[in-house]
């Protein structure tokens, strides 16, 4: 008998235990079942750049049907899980209806799905009303973090006449720490070209006592910021926003006005991570640092943002952590011992963090090493520029 | 100091190995979370640890009430107090 299969994400982790899975086993060892609310995969760090370019939100750089990215033997289920009974390894899941669906329940817009074992890839959501000042004020301040957020900052950026520029982040954790960063270059490097700089003060605000988490990329971060010339203030942990008189402030007490302003909305889990009891107080599930077995749970594993191991929230960690699940249920399925190198995941990130003008660097680390970030160079942006394109041929499908 | 063995901690975070975003991310998100009066424990590996958790905690106005060494890591404790 084939063992039931259930993976809820297909984001760059779920997509990737999906593909490894289909490669590896026979259909008479498992039956891969990925259930995904959009039916659709985006490609995040796009968004990034958004802002500055003239790509489209449905532009196929930036987002393309999951089925496309998986093997033929993945089943791809488009739907809500509305509940996770690990008790009774089920889940609940409302339809959005497309032809897998209507072939596989005939027509039910709910349905159960039983598994033997589940991979929760689940991912994180944007909350604003985790923030005070931001719920229902969307439009007086604006973000990234999304497609749709990109493009509504490129309208506000494109009849910005110069003021304050305020750039900060809403809430811990949230997904790509560096992005914040980049986007302040990426800004100057905008406001130059625009004939707008000198009539722009730009502020980065900072939870940390530095400019970036990590001692090593601050060092190399903190003069490029002097060089451009952008006021930076550290221990600034937002606490409220306030879109009428246009200030935001901290929980250290200080405030700072702004004309725009740029924040990552506050993150938590999925909802139905949330409402399963499975997740902690923001809705992370405890996960195993090395096995990423979700705690206290038989048969369920994590990955990618959804966890909540201290790793950066990004596709990278994802990535890695996929062949680590995807290893350990092979093993499991075949009732062999997983052997430890590929089995256990050690805390590997590997991204890019770019510093505009064209120059961007690398960070690779795990949980025994820090990074060692190169000079910025053109050569890891244009390293960067590549695997912006060459994502969707290597990356979902496990190649690399 | 007080002995850790006095202390009742509500809440611990393993953070040993985050370089990103790193221990004083963790307590920072912790603290958050935390109702006022709860005591957080952060693990962190890093040396870099002793000196930017006191320092947050000072700014941030809680109260710090030590770090205690143990194999290869240390233990941060701090009491949320607004």
């Amino acid at each position: 008998m084939p063992q039931h299969i259930l993976i809820v994400g297909g984001g760059v982790g779920g997509t990737i235990v999906a593909n490894l899975l289909a490669r590896s086993l026979h259909r008479n060892e498992a039956e891969i079942t990925l259930i995904d609310s959009t039916g659709k995969h985006a490609y995040m760090p796009g968004w990034l750049y958004m802002p500055f370019n003239h790509v489209d939100a449905e532009d196929d750089q930036l987002i393309r049907p999951e089925r496309d990215l998986l093997n033929n033997h993945v089943h791809l289920v488009t739907g809500e899980v509305q509940k996770i009974d690990t008790q009774n390894r089920e889940l609940h899941v409302r339809h959005s209806m497309g032809l897998d669906e209507i072939i596989g329940t005939g027509g039910a817009s709910e349905a159960m799905y039983p598994y033997d074992y589940l991979v929760l890839a689940t991912g994180a959501r944007l909350v604003a009303s985790d923030l005070p000042g931001l719920d229902g004020t969307e439009g007086k301040w604006h973000h990234f973090y999304s497609a749709e957020g990109s493009l509504q900052l490129r309208q506000a950026l494109s009849t910005f006449e110069g003021g304050r520029i305020v750039i900060t982040v809403g809430g811990i954790p949230y997904r790509c720490p560096p992005a914040p960063l980049e986007f302040t270059f990426l800004l100057d490097d905008w406001l130059r070209k625009s004939g707008l700089r000198d009539k722009t003060e730009i502020r980065y605000l900072y939870p940390l006592p530095r400019v970036f988490p990590i001692e090593s990329v601050a060092e190399v971060a903190t003069p490029l910021l002097e060089e451009r010339d952008v006021k930076y203030t550290v221990f600034f942990n937002t606490e409220a926003v306030d879109t009428e008189r246009k200030v935001i402030s901290s929980m250290e007490g200080e405030e700072f006005p702004y004309d725009l302003l740029v924040i990552v909305p506050p993150h938590r889990g999925a909802k139905v991570i949330e409402e399963s009891g499975m997740g902690d107080e923001q809705g992370w599930l405890p996960t195993d640092r090395a096995t990423l077995e979700v705690k206290g749970q038989e048969r369920v594993y994590a990955l990618g943002d959804a966890t909540d191991l201290p790793v950066s929230k990004s596709g990278s960690a994802a990535h890695f952590e996929a062949k680590v699940v995807a290893h350990r249920l092979i093993a499991e399925i075949r009732g062999e011992e997983a052997s430890n190198g590929e089995a256990t995941y050690d805390g590997e990130v590997m991204c890019f963090l770019e510093t505009g003008q064209n120059k961007a660097t690398q960070l690779v680390f795990n949980y025994e090493h820090p990074p060692h970030p190169p000079r910025p160079s053109l050569y890891y942006h244009m390293e960067k520029q590549l695997f912006n394109r060459a994502y969707w041929y290597i990356v979902p499908q496990g190649l690399v | 100091m007080p002995e850790l063995t006095d202390i009742t901690i509500d809440k611990e975070i393993d953070a040993r190995g985050s370089f990103c975003p790193g221990p004083l991310m963790e307590l920072i998100r912790g603290m958050k979370v935390l109702p006022v009066g709860g005591v957080l424990a952060v693990l962190s590996g890093d040396p870099g640890s002793a000196k930017d958790i006191p320092a947050w905690i000072q700014k941030a106005k809680h109260d710090y009430i030590g770090a205690f060494p143990e194999q290869g890591y240390t233990r941060f404790v701090a009491r949320k107090t607004h």
